[in-house]
């Protein structure tokens, strides 16, 4: 438990800025530091409009605060006011108390809901871009088109569908049931928790709410502490966009989202890593909570030499650096190529990454820095790493004030060493090589499952064989990342790449339960059914049920005449 | 430890004395069938595993070892060598357990189980072993339940039979990658969704129809090309032995597997890392399982049960309704059922006469005496017997038996109980019941029976029998529950379009039909593009013309975006 991570006591409850204060509760973090951090929130608290509650609860902060300050000089450690159990419990409670109202079922308020969002990524669309920029400097056109843009693809589908995805599903019933109909119906789950990272913090945040809210669920979002501008232009926007009885934004880092997950959930959207994704996991099968994970791994990028190498090139540059600098969960981890192929490969890569990013790729604009400290020494030390550092074709600069990495392309490093163990997440992209282009399979599947699998390559039986035998979250062929924005397919992992699917409908679906219905009259009762059972009804139930028109018409003659 | 523990001390409150009696060993059904082929893969498993099982075979000789049990005797360890010897078993179980998982990825790996005729195959053995082996079938159910041949052959058999029939005749359909349409931001592209198996997956079923819902997962797993292993319960030891021996004979061993045993020898198997695991039975151990597949980001399907209700109007044809609720209620395994109805709701006016319609066809169905009937199957053991007494005899119950109620302990026999107006507190009406007592609660208006289902954890299956449209309708948007039924009971499942599955309590994931494939399958998402139509607008150094054209183009304003372009070039 890191202070760093906890980012200055975020942990405010974003219904709205004037309550925020009145949600707090104090308990003393056994961590060191100084208490610094409880003075500046003292002051935040006196110095806010005092209305009685506020007031009454300041006064009450106040003398916590005396204790906690004894209690801190002796044990030397640091005060925080943190989101806790109790506060959670309660918040629960208010959001099954507006779900069990019914409110949130009705198609009006899912549409409400939703036009209000859409309204909101249009009002807000300079904000956001802001925050962006201040947590990842992301450049404004890959904030648009992949956060923004994207979002609001989502919505705009949702909000044309949701009316036919709302609508039961008639199926077709079995002879065994005649006279009878069927249909699936999708309901709610009920008061959802939507856990995001910080790597697409607006969109990741909420695209999967967008599916919470269309499946008329009440929704309650975590945003990452390690994107912090945007976690607190989330809270604040959704404060002032959506109902707040049944929508909220809980900020903070590992003391507030163990709170939330202490708490029963109807279903766990959590989007990050795999180690977090086993804790969440284990805390939901206490409540028997259903999980979506949507965690990374490495994927690779299987480059065949057939190409058109100035296409594949670009594809690959704009999946890997131009997608947040490489910290995203579908961008290439490393490639594969043949040993012949590698050279010129390495030499078109060289080639247009000057042309997108120029003769200084520390400097550009259009390059996402390294998110913080912690991540820019994990990505220096794989770089560092003995087997590793003279493997570097291209890049390598790096930048530590502004955390920035310049892209970098090393060729054959060991699969044993460090960058090939774990999933890079940053601008360093390892070109592995092999004898036969067939090779590659072999060793993607003998890693974990990634989320996603590239090929570039013109030849049809090698697409057809890729797709066969090559298992990861999505494949795409002669493209990086672009499956993503496809909303008729399911993006989600398999393995160790995460669990469920979202996107599009499957956003719908898997925050709703598909509830069988089978509607029968109480015409045509067979008393074959019922008790005693004569061998008579065996007969015609065994004839019945395999088919057999003959042994029905033999076990009914045998049977009446009996 | 601290995780058998738990493992153990739920089972041992779930399954009770039946596991006393259970000896068996952890069985690693090896090749052993008919076919030839698999007798090298047997000979190695053989070479590597001879001594370890010979070792677990002495430990058998302590048949009370297991740690529930000094549990249950509260007293303080009093043979280390006990101790030690469970220690060595555990190891043993798991290292057993780890190398059956590393056989079966390594059959998985091969490739082997994906191809349609290995599935095919597979499919068929279990269709003919169904019809071949139905006199063992309906034996080891007698023995384990003494299940009626009627229910067996209904609930069992046929729609074992049922479920690999259909997946033949679709399989081929449910293969097929299914094509969808790509969106304007990638033109020009297709796309499919391609169903590929997980790996090796674990199935771990539960006794009280020991055989279906043993194999019914077995056969969505095969169907979607895994390697299987299935841990039938110890607690219908009967089948469980008929399955390991029967699916020895008759399905490819090289990649589906029974492993027999109780708490030692499922902890050790779900050390393992499974690709999916699927569970039927408890809440309570169905969270042990979760809580064992998130060490390793297994998904898992949880099949569980729940209390539930049967809402009955009083415009029903009473006697057709009071058929269907015994058929769902004693007529399934007497009550032991996931679906069975657990409750009755209806208002004060009608209970009385639905008491006598009851009274009348239980007395058709099962006769004056029913603990003599045949047609109704026991108690599954003592542990359970003792259960249903201690609901039934409770102060604030026993005087609300209406109908029935006798016991015979000798018999495990319970004959059909109905209870009327038992208070809400009861211990009765706070767990599954899973036996042959059905409480009736009364309200005012029927309308209420909404507010009294919503106040419990959402069941597996709700069941109303009502002639109005508006009360159905309502029903539908306001109860909760796995699945719905309409003036009948269990009858759902029955239909394989529907899925099947809880929500909440009552569990996660459903399958049935080819919601069974869809279970066991990954559903991979599959872009293709060509090289041809790069627009350089998406590469950087991103100028503002290209953030015009962009913001243009996304926000779909046509003109914009030509715009954009003019004032670009």
């Amino acid at each position: 438990m890191l202070p760093t991570l906890f980012n200055e006591n975020k942990c405010r409850v974003g219904v709205g800025v004037g309550i925020q204060n009145q949600k707090f509760s104090i308990s003393i973090a056994g961590v060191g530091g100084s208490s610094t951090p409880v003075q500046k929130k003292a002051e935040e608290s006196n110095t806010t409009t005092l209305t009685p509650s506020l007031l009454s609860s300041s006064v009450a902060f106040l003398t916590l605060l005396e204790v906690v300050r004894t209690t801190a000089s002796i044990m030397g450690s640091e005060a925080q006011k943190v989101f806790d159990a109790k506060d959670a419990s309660s918040m629960l409670m208010e959001l099954r108390g507006t779900f069990e109202t019914g409110k949130t079922k009705s198609y009006e308020w899912r549409v409400s809901q939703l036009k209000s969002m859409l309204k909101m990524t249009e009002d807000c669309e300079k904000e956001i871009v802001d925050a962006l920029h201040s947590d990842l400097s992301k450049s404004e056109l890959e904030s648009f088109v992949y956060e923004i843009a994207m979002l609001r693809s989502s919505l705009t589908l949702t909000l044309k569908e949701l009316n036919r995805w709302m609508m039961s599903e008639k199926v077709k019933s079995t002879i065994t049931t005649f006279p009878s109909s069927a249909e699936i119906v999708s309901e709610p789950l009920g008061v959802v928790l939507v856990i995001s990272a910080w790597n697409y913090p607006f969109l990741l945040s909420l695209d999967p709410v967008v599916g919470a809210i269309a499946a008329g669920n009440a929704v309650v979002l975590k945003p990452s502490e390690i994107a912090p501008a945007t976690s607190s232009v989330l809270a604040k926007v959704l404060g002032e966009y959506m109902d707040s009885s049944a929508i909220k934004v809980v900020e903070g880092a590992v003391p507030e989202t163990s709170a939330l997950l202490e708490q029963k959930w109807d279903k766990i959207c959590y989007t990050g890593n795999g180690r977090v994704g086993r804790i969440i996991l284990a805390a939901a099968a206490k409540h028997l909570t259903p999980v979506l994970l949507e965690l990374g791994g490495k994927c690779p990028v299987v480059v065949d030499s057939d190409i058109n190498i100035k296409v594949t090139t670009r594809r690959i540059i704009v999946g890997k650096w131009g997608c947040n600098n490489g910290q995203a969960c579908i961008a290439p981890d490393h490639i594969i190529t043949t040993k012949d192929y590698a050279p010129k490969l390495v030499d078109a890569l060289k080639l247009e990454l000057e042309k997108f990013y120029g003769k200084d790729p520390l400097n550009s604009e259009d390059l996402s820095r390294v998110v913080n400290s912690n991540h820019f020494s994990r990505l220096t030390k794989l770089l560092d790493d003995d087997k590793v550092s003279g493997k570097i074709v291209h890049g390598g600069q790096r930048d530590k004030t502004n955390l920035r990495i310049a892209p970098t392309i090393l060729l054959d490093v060991p699969e044993d060493s460090r960058i090939m163990s774990e999933e890079i997440f940053g601008p360093l992209l390892p070109i592995l090589t092999v004898d036969k282009i067939e090779d590659s399979f072999h060793m993607i599947n003998s890693k974990e499952k990634p989320l996603a699998a590239y090929l570039f390559t013109n030849k049809k039986k090698l697409k057809e064989q890729f797709v066969r035998n090559v298992c990861a979250g999505g494949l795409l062929i002669n493209d990086i990342a672009l499956h993503l924005a496809v909303p008729t397919l399911p993006f989600g992992g398999v393995g160790e790449s995460g669990m469920g699917s979202y996107h599009g409908k499957f956003s719908f679906d898997a925050f709703s339960h598909k509830k069988a219905v089978l509607y029968r009259s109480f015409a045509g009762d067979a008393p074959a059914r019922y008790p005693p059972y004569s061998p008579g009804k065996l007969r015609l139930l065994k004839a019945l049920l395999s088919g057999s028109i003959f042994g029905i018409i033999r076990a009914l003659l045998g049977w009446s005449k009996a | 430890m601290l995780f058998i523990a738990g493992i153990s001390s739920s089972l041992d409150t779930m399954s009770g004395l039946s596991i006393n009696n259970n000896l068996f060993a952890l069985h690693c059904r090896v090749g052993a069938g008919p076919a030839s082929v698999d007798r090298a893969l047997r000979n190695r498993f053989a070479n590597n595993s001879t001594a370890p099982l010979q070792k677990h075979q002495t430990h058998l000789s302590f048949p009370y070892h297991h740690r529930y049990w000094r549990l249950l005797c509260s007293q303080p360890c009093s043979a280390t060598l006990t101790l030690m010897a469970e220690e060595e078993k555990k190891t043993s179980d798991i290292e057993r357990a780890s190398l059956l998982v590393k056989e079966l990825r390594e059959c998985f790996d091969s490739g082997k189980t994906r191809s349609y005729q290995w599935r095919v195959t597979q499919l068929k053995s279990i269709a003919k072993m169904v019809e071949e082996r139905e006199e063992d079938i309906v034996t080891a159910l007698l023995k384990d339940l003494s299940k009626p041949e009627m229910e067996t052959f209904v609930s069992e058999i046929s729609m074992t039979k049922g479920s690999c029939k259909l997946a033949l005749k679709e399989l081929n359909h449910w293969m097929m990658p299914e094509k969808v349409k790509t969106s304007m931001s990638t033109f020009p592209s297709s796309a499919e969704i391609v169903s590929e198996p997980l790996g090796v997956v674990l199935v771990i079923s539960t006794w009280n129809y020991p055989f279906l819902l043993s194999l019914d997962p077995v056969i969505g797993a095969i169907a979607s090309g895994n390697a299987v292993v299935l841990k039938p319960s110890e607690i219908a030891p009967a089948t469980s032995s008929l399955l390991a021996k029967l699916l020895e004979e008759y399905v490819d061993n090289s990649a589906i597997r029974v492993v027999e045993g109780a708490i030692p020898e499922t902890s050790a198997l779900l050390e393992q890392k499974w690709d999916k695991i699927f569970y039927t039975g408890s809440k309570r151990v169905g969270r042990i399982v979760m809580a064992a597949a998130a060490k390793h980001l297994t998904p898992v399907i949880l099949e569980l049960g729940g209390k539930n209700p049967a809402v009955v109007d009083s415009n029903v044809n009473l006697q057709v309704a009071a058929r269907r609720i015994i058929a769902g209620k004693w007529g399934c395994n007497n009550g032991q059922a996931c679906i069975a109805p657990d409750y009755i709701i209806t208002t004060i006016d009608f209970a009385p006469k639905l008491i006598d319609a009851l009274r009348s066809e239980l007395k058709e169905f099962f006769g004056e005496e029913p603990m003599e009937s045949k047609d109704i199957s026991r108690i599954v053991n003592l542990y359970h017997f003792t259960r249903l007494k201690n609901l039934m005899e409770e102060d604030k119950v026993f005087q609300k038996i209406v109908v029935g109620g006798q016991i015979d302990q000798n018999q495990l026999k319970i004959a059909p109980a109905i209870l009327l107006d038992i208070p809400e507190d009861s211990q009765i009406m706070e767990e599954e019941i899973f036996g042959p007592l059905l409480p009736i609660i009364t309200v005012e208006n029927l309308k209420d029976s909404f507010a009294v289902i919503n106040s419990r954890p959402k069941p597996l299956a709700a069941y109303f029998f009502t002639d109005n449209e508006k009360l159905k309708k309502d029903f539908v948007e306001n109860i909760s529950a796995g699945g719905i039924v309409f003036n009948d009971t269990i009858v759902h499942v029955t239909v394989s379009t529907l899925p099947f599955g809880g929500v909440g309590e009552s569990g996660m994931g459903s399958y049935h039909g080819k919601f069974s494939f869809d279970a066991f399958s990954h559903k991979k998402a599959v872009l293709y593009r060509s090289f041809k139509g790069d627009s350089s607008t998406r590469y950087p150094p991103y100028t503002p013309g290209k953030q015009r054209f962009l913001k243009s183009f996304l926000n779909g304003d046509i003109l914009g975006a030509i715009f954009a372009l003019v004032g670009w070039s």
